[in-house]
């Protein structure tokens, strides 16, 4: 993009990525959990809810914070990635992608619940007296009835992916090229004199990657209500 | 043959039920709404688990609480139709078609053009079902559950949602089904005349419970099912065979018991079964031969039971020959008359009551399919 410096594209170029992560990472285990706690009853299951949810309602410094307790160097989960797999989250966009991809999944269940929730069991059943056994039935029925809601989760994840700031600084900190997302890098900016422009451009960019995502939500939506004859 | 035995308790109601339909066949779960029929068919089907019973199919033991089996929906291959059709929203007519007989074992016994020919569905082949038509999406459902090559056909009352016009319409598909795939049926109504035109043999529910099953000609003078039904529906319901035409009139003879009717019905073989009903409030009872009448069918008979119908009138039960035949008279003119069981008399059918009830009534023993839909699962 002519109008943008190298290290705003690649903030922006970062950003996409980290995000794209980020909803890749969440999305099979944001459809299980969302399958979970709509159609089963369980022990444990409002503690399980509650501890999806709380990444709404926790401080984004909090969840950077723990995230470094679990996943830094040093930590129960991170020694082991580094030791057994050789993968470091800390200080790397994976880090970054997994600070937002925890940051958007309430979001992202919370969307997948509501759709799950419309998909008709009688359909289900039908389906289980044609001879489907249950994963079969998930497949063909239920993810499928469901994808509206899988889709909007998908991308309000991706969008809030892109504006995640606490989080991200506290877990992966600042770092041009790895880390420094689009908020970040407008946050530098700011920190720096002369930066307002720069901040202003990264402030409009950030605008139109919302609106666009929001507009293709729409559009998704009405073409799946199109298709189901709704 | 299908037998079931099952107990369930759930709130303040509790199905307490228990039939066996030898199949080929079609039986008819009759009973008012809310009378258990749905969660019957629920747990023949293995969506509703019951506290206690047995569910078998022939030899194939589906449901055994004390044995401890108990198969899943998925393998009892047994095909449902529900009342809502319950279509596949994001799938084509004949991706829905196809859904179940891509599940079915690879032995089958009717095939997607040959589902497709008998239900009328090639047209309807590439729509979505939000296009159809409701008695589209009940064939379409019919298919769906057919192609899945069930050992058994569970329709919960396909055709309530339905208005008479769609209703004439799917019927005789049902038939069809009866006829030619020799589909042994479980069809839930509380149309009587639904019942009528589909079933060999009828189970009585009421609140729960299994309360009377038999045949169709005997459960059609069962007292329960006359409470049922309303006094102007009684009567009995006789599966004839067609003798032949009637020259002079043009009316299709039919022999019922040992007497003959004349019937107005559409020109059937030979040999065919013509299902007649006939109604009390239209027969006449007569103590001599009666001469000089407008009235052309008579039956000879003898009176076996004479019961209570109402404060002002009396129900006539009278054999003609292995079959059974009910008449509504005044009291008054049952006690002059001195009707009493053994009396011989003569009944009296206006021929026109029969008109609309003729129906092409299923085979006494049907001929096995070519490949029976009895085999057991894969």
């Amino acid at each position: 993009m002519m109008w943008l410096s190298p290290s705003e594209s690649e903030a922006l170029s970062l950003s996409l990525s980290v995000a794209a992560r980020s909803v890749a990472l969440s999305l099979p285990l944001a459809i299980l959990l969302a399958w979970l706690l709509t159609r089963r009853r369980f022990l444990g299951h409002t503690l399980l809810d509650a501890f999806v949810h709380l990444p709404l309602v926790l401080p984004p410094v909090v969840v950077g914070y723990l995230l470094l307790m679990l996943f830094g160097t040093r930590g129960p989960i991170g020694s082991w990635l580094d030791r057994v797999l050789g993968v470091q989250l800390i200080f790397t966009r994976n880090g970054a992608a997994l600070a937002t991809a925890v940051m958007a999944f309430p979001l992202m269940v919370r969307a997948m619940r509501i759709s799950l929730e419309t998909v008709d069991r009688g359909l289900e059943e039908a389906a289980r007296t044609l001879g489907a056994g249950p994963i079969d039935r998930f497949a063909t029925i239920t993810l499928p009835l469901m994808l509206p809601g899988v889709l909007a989760g998908a991308i309000t994840a991706f969008s809030a992916s892109l504006g995640e700031f606490g989080a991200v600084i506290t877990f992966v900190s600042n770092i041009p090229g790895e880390t420094r997302t689009l908020p970040l890098a407008l946050y530098s900016a700011l920190q720096t004199p002369d930066g307002d422009a720069a901040a202003a451009r990264l402030a409009v960019i950030s605008l139109l990657l919302g609106l666009g995502g929001l507009l293709l939500s729409e559009w998704f939506a009405r073409r799946v209500r199109r298709l189901l004859g709704r | 043959m299908l037998c079931v035995a099952v107990k369930k308790r759930r709130g303040n109601f509790s199905l307490d039920a228990c039939f066996e339909l030898p199949t080929p066949g079609v039986v008819a779960l009759f009973g008012r709404s809310g009378c258990g029929k749905t969660t019957l068919v629920n747990v023949i089907a293995g969506l509703l688990d019951p506290d206690s019973g047995r569910v078998a199919l022939d030899d194939v033991v589906l449901l055994d609480t004390e044995r401890r089996i108990c198969l899943p929906p998925e393998r009892r291959r047994i095909g449902y139709v529900f009342q809502d059709a319950r279509l596949f929203p994001h799938l084509s007519v004949a991706a829905n078609l196809k859904y179940g007989e891509r599940r079915a074992p690879a032995r089958r016994y009717v095939s997607l053009d040959a589902v497709a020919g008998l239900l009328d569905l090639g047209p309807l082949m590439d729509r979505r079902t939000h296009q159809l038509s409701g008695g589209e999406r009940q064939r379409v459902a019919i298919g769906r559950a057919l192609l899945s090559q069930p050992r058994l056909l569970l329709l919960d009352e396909p055709l309530a949602s339905l208005d008479a016009a769609r209703r004439d319409e799917v019927l005789p598909y049902l038939e069809t089904l009866r006829d030619q795939l020799h589909v042994p049926m479980v069809y839930v109504s509380h149309d009587f005349d639904e019942v009528l035109r589909l079933a060999t043999c009828i189970v009585l529910m009421e609140s729960g419970k299994t309360i009377a099953q038999g045949g169709v000609g005997e459960m059609s003078l069962n007292k329960d099912l006359r409470s049922i039904i309303g006094a102007d529906a009684v009567g009995a319901i006789v599966d004839g065979t067609v003798l032949g035409t009637d020259p002079s009139s043009g009316l299709m003879r039919v022999r019922v018991g040992r007497g003959e009717l004349k019937v107005q019905a559409a020109t059937a073989a030979v040999g065919a079964k013509l299902r007649v009903q006939l109604l009390a409030r239209d027969l006449i009872v007569a103590t001599q031969a009666p001469r000089n009448l407008s009235v052309r069918n008579t039956l000879s008979a003898v009176v076996t039971a004479v019961t209570d119908d109402d404060a002002d009138s009396d129900l006539i039960a009278m054999d003609i020959g292995e079959t059974l035949i009910m008449a509504r008279v005044t009291k008054a003119a049952s006690r002059e008359l001195g009707l009493a069981p053994g009396l011989p008399v003569w009944a009296l059918v206006k021929s026109v009551s029969l008109r609309s009830h003729a129906f092409a009534a299923p085979p006494a023993i049907a001929a096995p399919p070519a490949i029976s839909p009895g085999s057991p699962g894969a």
